[in-house]
Formats: C-alpha cells, sequence, structure tokens
C-alpha cells in the first residue's frame, strides 16, 4: 500500500515500511524522553495513591487500564472517599470530554491491523495525539505511532507501580517534574508553529484557554480544559463556515 | 484518609466506569470521521486542531501556577523561557524538554541565588 502513496521524494524513504527495530528506535528517539517524564509522573501518582490510604497496587491498575493522567487524580480523592460510582462516572465525562476532538485529526489510518488500532485508539491519550497530528502522517509509520503510545503507556504504569510501592516518603523531596509536560507542550506549540505559522489559529487558541480559565476559575484546575477544546472547537467550525462560504472558496 | 478500607468490588466498578467512559470518548470521533471522510470540515480541522490543541495544552499546564504566592510565577516564567530560547537554538525537542525542566527544577528545589 506504501507503494500507492503519492509522496515527495524527500519522504520517500520515511514512508516505506521500516522494520520494526527501525519504529522503535525513531520513536524512542523523539518520544524518549516523554516516556522519562512519563515514569517521574507516575511515580508521583503511585505515591498519591498510598498518601490516601489506598492499597499500592491500584495505582499501576488504574494507570494500565484507565491512561488517562488528568482524571487518574481526580479519581484517587473521589475512591479515597467512597464517593457514588455516578459522580465518578459524570467527573470522568467532563475532564475527558476533550478527547471527543482527538481522534478527529489523529492519523490512525497509519496504524495496520486491528488489534494495532484498537490498542492506539486505547492509548490515545493527550501526548499521543499531540505527539503525532502535528506531523506530515506520511512521514509516521504505524509501528512508530504505537511504539510512541506503548512507550509512554508502559513507562507511566511502571512509575505509578514503583511510585505506589516506594511511597511519598522516598520520592517527596523532588518537586516540579511535572513541569516535563508544560515543556513538551510548548516545544510542540514552536514546532506546529513552524510547520504552519497560522497565527490566527494560535490566537483562537489563546484567547480560548484565556477565556476557559477565567470562566472556570471558581470550579478548579480540571474544568478550564474541557471548556477550552470545546469552545476552540466551536470557533473552528464557525471560521470553516465563514471561510468556505459559496464565492469565497 | 478513608474511614474504612476500600471495598474492593467497589473499586472495581469504578475503575471499570471511568475505562469504558474514556475509551468510549477516545473511539467516538474515529466513527463520526467515516462519514466526513474527505470532506473541506475535516481537511481544516486537520489543519488547525493539532497547533490549537497542543497551545492549550500549554495553557492548562501553566494554568495552576499561583501568581499570588511562591515564587509568583517566575520559576514557570523562567522554565518556559529556557524551553523556547534552546529550541529555537538547537531546534532538538529532547534537549529543548530536558534543559527547560531542569531550570525548572533548579528554581524550585533549590532557589535563586540570594
Amino acid at each position: 500500500m506504501d507503494e500507492l502513496t503519492p509522496v515527495g521524494a524527500r519522504d520517500a524513504g520515511a514512508t516505506r515500511r521500516a522494520p520494526r527495530g527501525g519504529d522503535l528506535t525513531a520513536a524512542a528517539r523523539e518520544s524518549g524522553v516523554v516516556w522519562a517524564g512519563m515514569v517521574a509522573l507516575g511515580v508521583g501518582f503511585g505515591a498519591l495513591v498510598t498518601a490516601h490510604g489506598l492499597p499500592w497496587w491500584l495505582a499501576p491498575v488504574i494507570s494500565a487500564t484507565v491512561f488517562a493522567g488528568s482524571v487518574e487524580f481526580v479519581l484517587v480523592g473521589m475512591l479515597a472517599t467512597a464517593a457514588p460510582v455516578a459522580a465518578v462516572a459524570v467527573t470522568t465525562l467532563l475532564v475527558n470530554s476533550r478527547h471527543l476532538f482527538y481522534g478527529l485529526t489523529f492519523p490512525l489510518h497509519r496504524v495496520r491491523g486491528r488489534l494495532g488500532r484498537a490498542y492506539s485508539v486505547f492509548a490515545l491519550c493527550d501526548e499521543a495525539y499531540a505527539l503525532t497530528a502535528g506531523k506530515a502522517p506520511e512521514a509516521l509509520s504505524g509501528g512508530r505511532i504505537v511504539w510512541t503510545q506503548f512507550g509512554m503507556h508502559a513507562g507511566w504504569a511502571a512509575g505509578s507501580a514503583a511510585g505506589g510501592v516506594l511511597g511519598a516518603t522516598v520520592l517527596g523531596g523532588l518537586h516540579g517534574l511535572d513541569f516535563v509536560l508544560t515543556a513538551l507542550f510548548v516545544v510542540l506549540t514552536l514546532d506546529a508553529y513552524r510547520a504552519r505559522p497560522d497565527r490566527r489559529t494560535l490566537v483562537l487558541a489563546a484567547g480560548c484557554a484565556g477565556l476557559a480559565l477565567v470562566a472556570t476559575s471558581a470550579l478548579g484546575s480540571q474544568a478550564m480544559l474541557p471548556v477550552a477544546m470545546t469552545s476552540f472547537t466551536a470557533c473552528l467550525l464557525a471560521r470553516h463556515h465563514v471561510t468556505r462560504r459559496p464565492g469565497r472558496a | 484518609m478513608p474511614e474504612a478500607p476500600l471495598d474492593p468490588g467497589y473499586a472495581v466498578t469504578a475503575v471499570a466506569v471511568v475505562v469504558a467512559i474514556t475509551v468510549t470518548l477516545r473511539a467516538l470521533p474515529f466513527a463520526v470521521r467515516g462519514a466526513l471522510s474527505g470532506s473541506a470540515l475535516l481537511a481544516d480541522l486537520g489543519r488547525w486542531m493539532p497547533l490549537g490543541a497542543v497551545a492549550i495544552l500549554a495553557a492548562y499546564c501553566l494554568s495552576g501556577v499561583d501568581l499570588t504566592a511562591g515564587s509568583h510565577g517566575l520559576d514557570e516564567l523562567v522554565g518556559v523561557a529556557v524551553t523556547v530560547a534552546v529550541h529555537r537554538w538547537r531546534r532538538n525537542a529532547l534537549l529543548s524538554i530536558a534543559t527547560g525542566t531542569a531550570a525548572y527544577l533548579l528554581l524550585v528545589n533549590v532557589g535563586l541565588p540570594t
């Protein structure tokens, strides 16, 4: 199938089916620092689980099955206070509703096989979307996408197990490792803008983020993301209808 | 601290509900995408969404910064500035993230020289 994909001469090498090891190496080279960051964040999550008086094994179990960092941190507090399952469901729906937009542009068509695709959808966290969606799909092999996701998934689960076992006492000394994610998204924003210098999109996104931050300041930090993503998508839909009006090409 | 030990049945149910909702939210747009395939709308979203989404995620990461206490956001400002500067200089994501995070960790855990 790759042979039929029309690509520029420069991209031809990247498009050809790479050996498995090549995909893993490419994923590790590009995402290794994110994997390491996931381990570090997972340790923090594991320590939080035991700090709430919950059994340590719950940390890797939640991280391996849910694999959605933000809602996991909220879930731990709810489990510790035995919150009703309905409240857990509504919270998950609100916090994770941003995922409704990722699938629209995630390059799933590059992933081969039912199992690979099912896993890729399951493991479509913020970072997985951010690391793949901004790139030209032809430059990404399916194996590289899946390895990128699996590395984050495994790192997050392994870190959670370690944090659960070691607890907050051993690892409480170093604060601020979560800045890895801040730096990651800053870098990805720079790269995405460089690939397509689109000031209008950046202004819309910044405006939606700012408004969402102000509008949800009373509700806690978890509410900002879904509100910002939803309003941003609404702006893009409006922009599409304005710019594609008949007669404006 | 919980008053009573965790009920395993409750924990399994709650986690299963979270997994089911999360997977459904992740899978739903792919069903819609089939209907939109080849459309101008999907092409536009594909052009605009990735940049906006990562910018919003970056803003979200910084949204918890307390400007009224601690370093008043100076640690984060320096961390972001170092990340941006190194990235503009070398265009190496790994190096930019590592350097920016190291600068931030240094400020938060050791502090500015006084």
